[in-house]
C-alpha cells in the first residue's frame, strides 16, 4: 500500500479551515455563515481522522463521530434561530442583528 | 490510491471555494455536498470506511436537506439573488482574505516541519464499536444529551 505524506492531508485541512473562516467573516446572507461553519467543523473532523490513521487506530473516528453529533446539533439550533430572525425582520442580513431591542 | 487522495482534495479545494463565492443559495449548497463527498472520499482513502459512510449519509445527506428544507420555508428567489450581488464587494473580502491567509502560511509553515509518511491500515466498524462502547461511552452518553437539548432547542425556537 502507497503512504501519503501526514502534512499535505494536514494541509488540505487548514485550507478547508481558511476557506471557512473566509466565508464566516466576508458574507452578509446568516445562511451562507452557518454553511461557512459547517466547512470549518468539517475539516477539523477531517484533522482528527487524519491523526487517527498516522497511528492506524480507531480513535480519531471516534472524535469525529462526536464532531459530527456537534454540527448536527448546530444546525438544527441555527436554523430554528434563522427561521425565527425572518419572521421578526423579513430579511437574511446579519447587519439588521446589529442593534438591541429591548 | 495515492492519486485518489490528490484527485478528491483538488475538488474539495474548488468546490469549496465556490461555496463562498457563489450568489445563488441552491447553487452554494450543491457544492458544499459535492465538497463533502469529496471529504468522504479521502476518508475512504485514508482508510476510515465508517467515517466515510458516515459523512456521506449524515452529513451530505441529512444536514443539507435541513439546509434545504429552510432555504425552501424561506423562500429566498430572485430579488435575495440581486442582493447578495451586491453585498459581495471587492472591498469586503480584502481584509478576511489577507488576514486568513496570513494564518494558513503560519499553520503551514509549522505542519511542513515534520515529514511522518501516512500508511493507510483500514480501521473497520468492529474497532470504532468496539471503543464507542468500552472506553467512550461517556462520549456516547454525552452526544446524546447534546442531540436531546438540540431537538427541544430546535423546536421552541423554530414554534410561532
Amino acid at each position: 500500500m502507497e503512504s501519503i505524506p501526514i502534512e499535505h492531508s494536514l494541509i488540505l485541512a487548514s485550507i478547508l479551515f481558511a476557506l471557512g473562516l473566509i466565508g464566516v467573516l466576508t458574507r452578509r446572507n446568516i445562511v451562507f455563515v452557518l454553511m461557512s461553519l459547517e466547512i470549518m467543523l468539517n475539516a477539523s473532523g477531517l484533522a482528527f481522522i487524519v491523526g487517527g490513521a498516522r497511528w492506524g487506530q480507531a480513535e480519531g473516528q471516534v472524535m469525529f463521530i462526536v464532531i459530527l453529533t456537534l454540527a448536527a446539533t448546530e444546525v438544527a439550533v441555527g436554523l430554528g434561530l434563522i427561521i425565527q430572525m425572518y419572521r421578526q425582520f423579513q430579511t437574511v442580513d446579519i447587519n439588521v442583528l446589529s442593534e438591541m431591542k429591548g | 490510491m495515492i492519486i485518489l487522495f490528490y484527485l478528491a482534495a483538488v475538488i474539495a479545494i474548488l468546490s469549496t471555494v465556490a461555496v463562498i463565492v457563489q450568489t445563488n443559495i441552491v447553487h452554494a449548497l450543491i457544492y458544499l455536498i459535492l465538497s463533502l463527498l469529496a471529504v468522504a472520499v479521502i476518508f475512504y482513502v485514508l482508510g476510515a470506511p465508517f467515517a466515510a459512510l458516515l459523512e456521506a449519509i449524515v452529513y451530505a445527506g441529512a444536514i443539507m436537506v435541513l439546509f434545504l428544507f429552510v432555504i425552501m420555508m424561506l423562500n429566498l428567489g430572485q430579488h435575495t439573488r440581486d442582493e447578495e450581488r451586491s453585498w459581495l464587494s471587492l472591498k469586503g473580502w480584502v481584509a478576511p482574505v489577507i488576514m486568513s491567509s496570513v494564518l494558513l502560511v503560519q499553520l503551514i509553515n509549522v505542519l511542513t516541519q515534520y515529514d511522518y509518511e501516512l500508511v493507510p491500515i483500514r480501521v473497520g466498524v468492529m474497532e470504532v464499536s468496539v471503543l464507542l462502547f468500552g472506553p467512550y461511552v461517556l462520549a456516547v452518553e454525552l452526544a446524546s444529551i447534546l442531540l436531546l437539548a438540540g431537538l427541544v432547542a430546535a423546536y421552541h425556537l423554530a414554534k410561532k
